[in-house]
């Protein structure tokens, strides 16, 4: 078969290729030629926004990035990786799948979650959990239904075959979704501390294989495409959508996991973006060392295929190894195990300088160190700009009209898509495969139990873009506090942080003021609880033709039980019990679901928020439930204290339960319970625990006041509120599917 | 007792049932890799859940053509215990084991969540720490559940007493709304004639402890265990 070699480069061809004019002639000057065509390629995927962080990663370098528990900070590997103590870590990392999805949404969020597991196993660490954040426009649209039937379906269909429990996550609706859905995956994984890999090139000599799945043309210039915005042209990108399969991701993290047990290898990295050429350079850079690669020995699945499209395909389910020279027989018996290729495609040399052949032609001579981010991949500041609009939406309080029927409005807020249950989408993702999860979902965060240990993890995720959009710095402040109260609402230590910043085009100084307000606010906020950032991912250009979506900078939160035992849910318990709140009362409902479901206002100002007050409230919680007087524990968030209350009432497993509550405050009672005011915590307890829980307020200076008792089959709230719980509970859980299935 | 767990590539539930035979039931437990065929020592062989070499093609098709099922062929017709859980209920009924078919749940979609099972016959090796119309909670995680067969099928099943568990309300009515995948006649676990060998879509091997939501399932390995030292004793 001939090869075809490509055509002639041009500055018009590197311009179609997404290159700048300058960087193309930054290419030129660290080649000191012009690239071939092969070359161009490895430039524009290597250069891209998606691959280089070139746009972001001056600002993302001002966050926390190391300290506390971490054992390895953001950027360093694959994936972060926290101290657990008895010689295991946790691994996690989060990561957008925004493009393909909105072209592709089953292939699209299957992949997304397939990567993102590859990122955790590729340390060495087993996935024991898998969280979802999504994000798209209104249901009334048929588009937006097919977009969401087929991400969960894409998610469940990988998760589900691959093992590994869906435990948590979130969705919201919100019209600036519309064209350009939001799928973030996060994966987390356990791995003893003296088994993590790395990767990593080095020791000249050490074999280079390509393991997993063969190559094909599916997924070349992923990186590129998810670095523009969408378009109606974007459709006819459907094969730069990858196409999964994780059936061979189940034995390729078999296998990866053995041969990184049995220490046969020096380095090892996923092909995610970029490919073959992402794995090589990235690697190569990281030991300070290169490669000598022949494409010829890559096992390929189409016939004829070209060094350009084999270096970028993003072909799914493949791993770059550096093995230990002695070691390749055993790695390959390995593979061969579990019906996996092995192939050895080149070795690692001690010269800055990939040489890439096919057959007995060089098709590329590049410096990798002049390929990647941190290297000589371009870094830009791009221009900032506050937009005019924000003054206007958050300058006064919003004035709405109080309900005349409270109950009707309670029953429209709860079957809002917004905060209606998520039964219909988490049905449908196996969440306690490997049985681990000690808390399923549904409620604030998910628990997951350390085997052989008395410990566990808690997770979530959380950002309400509606917030950033109307105060970037403390919306992202308030995202970060919202996913760390979510898991101290179980007893958890908030310890570190995975983001996952979804924007539009950073070239936009709009967009790029927003992105650097909340870069700024999360600085604030991670700083103050003490939780690094330990990786995730930028994903610019959230763009359709109608709009950007709303700047969603998506918190990933590991936290840590000390003690499995004290763990503590969101529903409540029993009858008689106090139902005591854990902050202030607020009539602040700027920002909120209510009025923006109820009234149809979209506008600020955000309630006030208190960083000081948010960590004391979250530690009173910590304290009360390790202490073992807190029967629940539900963070206030979309919908205020009265979503809280009936979230708490209709989720208890054994059948919902009612509440009387009775607030004594003269402010008018809609605010009051549809505040989406920060740093609150509704908690639970027997009436015998009432003292030692204010005594333990007082100490930690938080505000705590009893606003009623669980029990009876209603719902009560001053003489406002009047429903059976099982009413609520119906309307609570048919919403999804019914705006899902029957509507039609 | 002796236990054997099949590992199949995408058997995902392999781990879960080891645990479970271990820890919960204090049983001798080990893997049986597929390409293996030594059946010997063993006393119950597990075929647990996942999605046998990714259940391309049809759930449980080509396990059903692997080395070792024709092994656990062998072992069944010696009277060797067999218990299909989930993806290994349809490997069961996909190589003749057992009768019937598991199509695709009737939402066609795949379901995660606890269910209700009513023991319909409580003297089988499977059942015997249940009682007769004891209702146990266990959860199910499926795409392709929705037990079917011929009348001719459903009537022997029905003489033999093969019908072992039936999906039903937390009160044991069968009810559509109690079925969550469309089986016919809310099936939910059989066993053959002979009463060695026994599918299931609910996975006991997940509620073998408090921690994680229930421990209905004891009962069923236990039954298993008890039926083995009865087998010793006689």
């Amino acid at each position: 078969m001939e090869i075809k070699e490509g055509p002639e480069v041009t500055l018009e061809l590197a311009l179609e290729h997404g290159l700048t004019e300058e960087e193309y002639e930054r290419v030129k000057q660290i080649l000191g030629r012009n690239p071939n065509y092969t070359e161009l390629g490895i430039y524009s995927v290597m250069w891209s926004e998606h691959c280089s962080y070139k746009n972001s990663i001056k600002l993302l370098k001002t966050l926390p990035r190391s300290g506390g528990k971490l054992l390895v900070g953001a950027g360093e590997e694959n994936a972060g990786a926290v101290d657990l103590g008895d010689g295991l870590a946790v691994v996690f990392k989060i990561e957008s799948h925004n493009h393909p999805s909105a072209i592709e949404p089953y292939q699209g969020a299957a992949t997304g979650v397939g990567g993102i597991l590859r990122d955790v196993f590729t340390m060495g660490a087993r996935p024991v959990a898998s969280l979802d954040s999504l994000r798209f426009g209104p249901l009334k649209k048929g588009r937006v239904r097919y977009l969401l039937d087929g991400v969960v379906r894409g998610i469940g269909g990988y998760g589900n075959c691959f093992g590994v429990p869906a435990v948590g996550g979130e969705i919201y609706f919100e019209e600036s979704y519309t064209g350009n859905p939001l799928v973030n995956a996060m994966a987390v994984g356990i791995v003893k501390t003296d088994k993590m890999a790395s990767a990593v090139a080095k020791e000249a000599g050490s074999p280079v294989l390509v393991v997993g799945s063969s190559t094909g043309r599916d997924g070349i210039h992923g990186a590129t495409f998810a670095s523009e915005e969408l378009s109606e042209e974007s459709e006819a990108k459907r094969p730069a959508v990858q196409i999964g399969d994780p059936f061979t991701e189940k034995l390729l993290l078999e296998a990866t996991l053995e041969i990184i047990d049995e220490d046969l290898i020096v380095g090892i990295q996923d092909m995610g973006a970029a490919g073959i050429i992402c794995s090589s350079s990235e690697m190569s850079a990281k030991g300070n060392s290169g490669m000598e690669l022949q494409l010829a020995h890559v096992p390929m699945r189409e016939e004829g295929m070209i060094p350009y499209e084999i270096l970028l395909s993003e072909s799914q389910e493949r791993m770059l190894v550096v093995a230990k020279k002695d070691k390749v027989g055993r790695i390959q018996e390995i593979f061969e195990k579990w019906g996996l290729h092995s192939k050895i495609i080149g070795k690692v040399i001690d010269e800055d300088r990939l040489y890439i052949r096919m057959g007995d032609k060089l098709y590329a001579d590049v410096p990798p160190e002049s390929l990647v981010l941190g290297g000589g991949a371009p870094v830009y500041t791009r221009e900032t700009k506050k937009p005019k609009y924000l003054e206007k939406l958050n300058k006064s309080q919003p004035r709405v009209k109080e309900p005349e029927d409270y109950n009707k409005t309670l029953l429209k807020l709860i079957s809002a898509p917004n905060i209606c249950s998520r039964r219909w989408v988490y049905e449908q993702y196996d969440y306690q495969v490997r049985t681990n999860t000690v808390v399923i979902p549904g409620g604030s965060a998910a628990v997951l139990r350390i085997r052989k240990s008395d410990k566990a993890i808690a997770l979530a995720t959380d950002c309400n873009g509606r917030y950033v959009y109307l105060d970037p710095f403390v919306g992202a402040q308030m995202a970060v506090a919202e996913a760390a109260r979510n898991v101290s609402c179980t007893g958890a230590l908030p310890v570190a942080v995975t983001n996952c910043l979804n924007f539009g085009n950073p070239y936009d100084p709009e967009v790029y003021w927003y992105f650097s307000e909340v870069i700024r606010g999360m600085r604030k906020a991670c700083l103050s609880f003490d939780t690094p950032v330990t990786g995730g991912n930028v994903s610019f250009y959230n763009e359709s033709k109608e709009s950007a979506v709303y700047p969603t900078p998506v918190i990933g939160m590991l936290g840590i039980v000390k003690e499995l035992k004290n763990i503590t849910t969101s529903y409540f318990k029993d009858k008689g019990d106090l139902i005591v709140l854990a902050g202030e009362l607020s009539n602040e409902i700027g920002a909120s679901e209510y009025i923006r479901t109820i009234h149809g206002q979209i506008r600020g100002p955000l309630p006030p928020f208190d960083i000081r007050m948010e960590k004391r409230v979250q530690r009173f919680a910590r304290r009360a439930i390790n202490a073992e007087l807190v029967k629940s524990a539900h963070d206030i968030s979309d919908g205020g204290l009265a979503v809280t209350l009936v979230e708490s009432c209709i989720n208890r497993p054994d059948g919902p339960i009612g509440c009387e509550v009775d607030i004594v405050d003269r402010r008018r009672f809609d605010k009051l319970i549809f505040s989406e005011a920060p740093s609150r915590i509704v908690i639970t307890c027997h009436p015998d625990d009432i003292e030692e829980i204010e005594r333990m307020a007082l100490k930690n200076s938080v505000p705590v006041q009893i606003i009623g008792a669980v029990g009876g089959a209603k719902v009560e709230m001053n003489d406002y509120i009047s429903m059976t719980a099982n009413r609520l509970r119906k309307a609570y859980e048919e919403a999804l599917p019914w705006l899902m299935e029957k509507r039609k | 007792m002796k236990f054997g767990v099949v590992v199949f590539p995408g058997s995902n539930c392999d781990y879960d049932s080891y645990r479970a035979v271990k820890d919960s039931l204090n049983q001798q437990v080990e893997f049986i890799w597929h390409g293996d065929e030594d059946t010997s020592g063993f006393d119950a062989i597990i075929l647990p859940g996942g999605f046998s070499y990714g259940d391309y093609l049809r759930a449980g098709a080509i396990a059903s053509f692997s080395r070792i099922i024709a092994s656990v062929k062998k072992f069944a017709e010696n009277g060797g215990f067999v218990m299909g859980i989930c993806n290994g209920f349809q490997v069961l009924t996909e190589s003749g084991l057992l009768p019937g078919t598991l199509m695709l749940n009737t939402n066609l979609r795949f379901i995660c969540r606890d269910i209700y099972l009513r023991t319909e016959n409580d003297s089988t090796a499977f059942s015997s720490e249940l009682s007769g119309g004891e209702v146990i909670r266990l959860p199910v995680a499926h795409n392709q559940g929705n037990y079917f067969c011929s009348d001719d099928v459903y009537h022997r099943l029905n003489d033999y007493g093969g019908i072992i568990f039936r999906y039903c309300t937390p009160g044991g009515k069968t009810t559509e709304d109690a079925n969550p995948n469309g089986s016919r006649d809310s099936i939910a676990g059989i066993m053959n004639e002979r009463g060695n060998v026994m599918g299931m879509m609910p996975h006991p091997e997940r509620y073998v402890e408090d921690l994680l939501g229930g421990t209905d399932g004891i009962k069923i390995f236990g039954s298993l265990v008890n039926a083995n030292t009865g087998r010793a004793d006689n």
